[in-house]
């Protein structure tokens, strides 16, 4: 029986060879599900997989969606690796579009205004810390579970947005419907590149990655935060302080799902609706531990997932491949994907006999 | 049967559903497997029982298929976790995602059809109780399983051997293993036994709440699960406790609104998650009791060479 | 070695299922929906929509519908993508879509757009929707008329106007037959929540309503109703077949003919930007079977309230309106604009619960 033996050090060929035999696995079980459903195989992976980024159009799309799973999943990544399970971004992120949609709403910019969007962007990180403050708070002061502090608060979130929309903060040119007015044109992120969608909220998530990749790495805050979460005993003998590093992953964590809001709201949409988030924060979780919590390997995760979610429209567009059987595509790929990083931390072994 | 104890009807039966799926969750858990993907499982089992259920003609035969249903996708998530040992977190996310395709694919056909809702079924005798026999007397079978379910959970968790035995894995699952327990069959069977039950609880929904298919019928159930499990610091009384007061403030809620309360019904929608938090924090004030409950070793990949 | 003969296979049938450019290719047309097909409710009518303009046109015209998408930024990408596609129309059936369909429109000015419930249009943006609430005043007619209590449940999703305007038609209706009856409303805060919908529907029946109306999309009031005992309304498809004793009528969204009639405009260029709302007499709004069960004054006045907002001599809106305050808002003689239904955000006499400034 095949069993399976711990390497000493983790893999380096492994680590790059493991995603890709997930991914050959998954496009063979893909082509075997779609074929199963009537579609010729060939073209619903290239559906999924071509169509969508053949074009500049579409790579600023991947950007695009990418950059809210990014944003969340390196903040995630800091806390998981602390042991701190928010898996409340979701909230988060809301909580953060409102703040920073107060700011474009209420100071009602003049033209030309450029401190606006700094503004919104540091508003909107204040919003997704304060919710994620409340979780810490509880955790620390009453020893509340923030899994499930930071769950139900994004309920609560999702509600106060939606009275919020539908109520004091709606559009009193929009005949009363759940939304706030269009932002000024200040107020709203610019394309980066003519003829795509892709503002600075991807450059600004592409310098998080670096940041987190740092902070991890090459501080002494990274170390206490990798101790704490390896064995909770020996940080409380080093002296590490378990509560300051509560504190700021989930500061952190809240900060950035809160611009990823608000990237939300002043770029694309460029108004605040009830529909911010098609659960980016609840995506970003899989994106974190797709990228082995290491925030080079959660670059290139939530570029996967944004590809797969684009590549189910345009599975739905080109061969009328049916959503559901994109969410069941989806959830084989991490399947695979998950399953091969055993490959990275241990070498199969061919053994007689094993329980 | 009178207004008020119609109104807690109502509240016992919200709670069904969620004191099964969290009763499974809650023995996974206590085995130190924290699947995420009670959702996805909860969904599965609710369209096969409703699948096989129309099928067939017979619920009980739908009722099994739901278990088994759950179990299987279970099973998955157990191939992924104890074997190949990838991280538990992300894969019961993964599970809810595939379980939400999957249900929404294999019941296309279900969509719109209509299924005669799983009898009452009143207990001779004690249904003639005053108060409680139509409370609690004459109900669906199902809601006296899940009453059975509890007690047995509750009784084997804290007082039979097998229960130590799984509190031990979930506790530290190295010195289980050094004392000769075979550690990943223990949590195999904790976590298909976690499957099912969520299956049931999908059951529940699709055979008795609201007999119908369609697709996202959970509507986030699995995740108020989870939650509750938390809640209820890994105590089956406590989480029965739980699912109830869930149960009692979303119907509270509702009634408020009918009674035309001046408040704005996302606020009164907010009460269900507000209360659950308030709860929680009295109840975890004291630190030295959560610590005894919470499997130490939740969420951790054991591997028998470490 | 069957797998590779099956890869061969299917390699080759990509290699022969490339598209072909034809001078007689068919029409192009798309519908993107906020929420899966098999809803059984608001985005499966649209796509029966879809599926009558297929029967109508056949090969002339090959559809595409792209569901559940979110209402944030994918639409904009979505849309965008079937323009690209090389869809000539596409019908964009949620008001969330609104701002990225003008977006869209603008970048693809010889696509035309079709987009339900908003209130926003271009030289390529047509707006249509439903005069839902005339079918609501024919169910408060209904509920007047078998309602023993007075006391009527109303379950309902969101506070927009739209739902407003629903809760608003029915109970003037209701009040017409039965001036002392009210309506008691519950928001489940979700358009589609089955659990939640029966919760809601068990609790307005606790508090002694014995007729249910709804405005959520799943069928488990009806199946609430149909196993408490007490009347009730459908909502969006025919959900007869949930409450065969105990569903008196219920509203039906029909876009069949006004989609085969605007994708017919597209194809032979007679397709204009325009604003449709149409109502009972158009047929976008129509009524399931009537319960055998109904006596048959019931019907009689049913019908004639059907029949006179056909004729255009019934206004579900005519004054005089009072406010919940008693105030008249709208006195006799006169009655409420389109633009001031559109917008519309108050509940009228008769409605129980509060509606948030």
């Amino acid at each position: 029986m095949l069993r399976l033996e711990a390497r000493p050090h983790p893999s380096t060929a492994a680590l790059l060879l493991a995603p890709l035999l997930a991914v050959l696995l998954t496009l063979l079980a893909g082509a075997l599900l779609f074929a199963l459903l009537g579609f010729a195989p060939a073209a619903a992976l290239k559906a999924f997989f071509i169509t969508p980024v053949n074009s500049l159009y579409g790579l600023g799309e991947l950007a695009m969606k990418a950059t809210p799973l990014l944003l969340c999943a390196i903040g995630l990544a800091v806390g998981f690796r602390a042991n701190i399970w928010n898996i409340g971004a979701e909230g988060q992120l809301l909580m953060g579009a409102i703040a920073g949609s107060g700011v474009a709403l209420f100071l009602r910019p003049a033209d030309g205004a450029p401190w606006v969007l700094p503004a919104m962007f540091l508003a909107g990180a204040l919003g997704g810390m304060a919710w994620a403050a409340v979780p810490a708070f509880l955790k620390l002061r009453f020893n509340a579970s923030e899994i499930l502090t930071s769950l139900m608060l994004t309920y609560v979130a999702r509600l106060f947005l939606r009275w919020l929309v539908g109520g004091p903060w709606r559009d009193p040119d929009g005949y009363n419907f759940p939304q706030s007015p269009m932002f000024a044109p200040d107020a709203v992120i610019p394309p980066l590149l003519h003829g795509t969608r892709l503002g600075f909220g991807a450059l600004l998530a592409l310098a998080v990655t670096l940041g987190g990749w740092f902070l991890l790495s090459r501080t002494f805050l990274g170390f206490q935060i990798r101790v704490i979460g390896l064995t909770s005993a020996a940080a409380g003998y080093a002296g590490f302080d378990r509560g300051r590093v509560t504190w700021l992953s989930l500061l952190l964590s809240g900060a950035l799902a809160g611009i990823a809001g608000l990237n939300e709201v002043a770029g694309p949409i460029g108004q605040l609706t009830p529909f911010v988030s098609p659960g980016y924060g609840f995506t970003a979780i899989i994106v974190a531990f797709l990228g082995r919590l290491h925030p080079i390997g959660i670059l290139f995760a939530s570029l996967l997932v944004a590809l797969s979610y684009l590549g189910g429209e345009s599975a739905q567009i080109s061969l009328g491949l049916p959503l559901a059987a994109t969410d069941v595509f989806q959830g084989m790929l991490l399947f695979f994907l998950l399953a091969s990083e055993v490959l990275v931390r241990y070498r199969p072994r061919l053994a007689r006999t094993r329980g | 049967m009178d207004h008020v104890t119609a109104i807690l009807v109502s509240v016992l039966l919200a709670a069904a559903p969620l004191l099964f799926a969290a009763l499974g969750e809650l023995v996974t858990e206590k085995s130190g497997v924290l699947n995420l993907g009670v959702e996805g499982m909860m969904l599965v089992g609710a369209v096969c029982g409703f699948a096989v259920t129309a099928h067939s003609g017979h619920a009980a035969l739908g009722i099994l298929a739901a278990a088994l249903a759950g179990m299987a996708l279970s099973a998955l998530f157990a191939l992924l976790t104890l074997v190949l040992l990838a991280n538990q977190v992300a894969t019961g996310l993964a599970l809810t995602l595939f379980g939400v395709g999957l249900s929404a694919l294999v019941g296309k056909p279900f969509v719109g059809t209509p299924l005669e809702k799983l009898p009452d079924l009143p207990l001779p005798l004690l249904s003639h109780l005053p108060l409680l026999g139509p409370l609690l007397f004459d109900r669906d079978p199902l809601i006296y399983l899940a009453a059975l379910l509890t007690l047995a959970v509750g009784w084997l968790l804290a007082r039979t051997r097998a229960g130590l035995v799984v509190r031990a894995v979930g506790e530290n699952p190295e010195a289980a293993h050094a004392l000769g327990y075979p550690v990943r069959l223990i949590r195999f069977a904790c976590i298909l036994f976690g499957g099912a039950m969520a299956g049931l609880g999908g059951a529940y929904l699709s055979l008795a709440y609201t007999p119908m298919w369609a697709e996202d019928m959970t509507a986030g159930r699995g995740w108020i699960a989870l939650a509750l499990v938390v809640f209820s610091t890994w105590r089956p009384g406590r989480l029965v406790l739980g699912a109830l007061l869930f149960g009692a403030f979303t119907i509270a809620q509702l009634h408020a609104q009918a009674l035309g309360l001046a408040v704005p019904p996302e606020f009164l929608a907010m009460l269900p998650y507000l209360a659950t938090i308030l709860v929680l924090v009295l109840i975890s004030r004291d630190a030295a009791r959560i610590r005894l409950n919470a499997p130490a070793a939740i969420g951790k990949t054991f591997h028998p060479d470490h | 070695m069957k797998f590779v003969k099956w890869a061969l296979a299917a390699a080759m049938t990509m290699s022969l299922g490339l598209p072909t450019a034809h001078a007689d290719a068919p029409f192009k047309a798309a519908w993107i929906y906020v929420g899966p097909v098999s809803d059984h409710g608001y985005s499966f009518q649209h796509d029966q929509g879809r599926k009558a303009v297929e029967a109508a046109l056949g090969a002339k015209v090959k559809t595409t519908f792209v569901e559940s998408v979110p209402e944030g930024a994918d639409a904009e990408r979505v849309l965008t993508q079937l323009a690209r596609d090389g869809n000539k129309l596409i019908f964009s059936t949620s008001f969330g879509f609104m701002n990225a369909t003008l977006k869209v429109a603008r970048a693809f000015p010889d696509v035309k757009f079709e987009h339900a419930t908003g209130y926003k249009r271009a030289a390529n943006v047509s707006t249509f929707s439903a005069r839902f609430y005339e079918g609501r005043a024919v169910l408060g007619t209904i509920a007047g008329k078998m309602t023993k209590t007075g006391v009527v449940g109303y379950i309902a999703s969101i506070p927009i106007p739209e739902v407003v305007r629903g809760i608003d038609a029915f109970t003037i209706a209701l009040r017409k037959v039965r001036p002392d009856a009210k309506v008691k409303v519950i928001y489940v805060n979700s358009w589609y929540d089955p659990g939640k919908e029966a919760a809601a529907a068990k609790a307005l029946i606790d508090q002694g309503a014995d007729v249910l109306a709804q405005h959520t999309d799943s069928a488990a009031p009806v199946q609430t109703a149909e196993e408490r005992g007490v009347w009730c309304f459908g909502q969006s498809s025919d959900m007869t077949r949930y409450a065969p004793h105990r569903l008196l009528t219920g509203i039906i969204e029909n876009w069949d003919q006004y989609d085969v009639a605007e994708v017919k405009a597209a194809m032979n260029g007679s397709w204009k930007s325009h604003d449709t709302w149409g109502g009972l007499a158009s047929g976008m709004v129509k009524l399931s079977p009537y319960n055998p069960a109904m006596p048959r004054d019931v019907v009689a006045a049913a019908e004639k309230t059907r029949q006179d907002i056909i004729a255009g001599k019934l206004n579900p809106f005519a004054g005089p309106i009072t406010d919940q305050s008693g105030k008249l808002v709208v006195p006799a003689g006169k009655s409420l604009s389109d633009a001031q239904l559109l917008g519309l955000r108050f509940y009228v006499q008769g409605v129980e619960g509060n509606l948030p400034k």
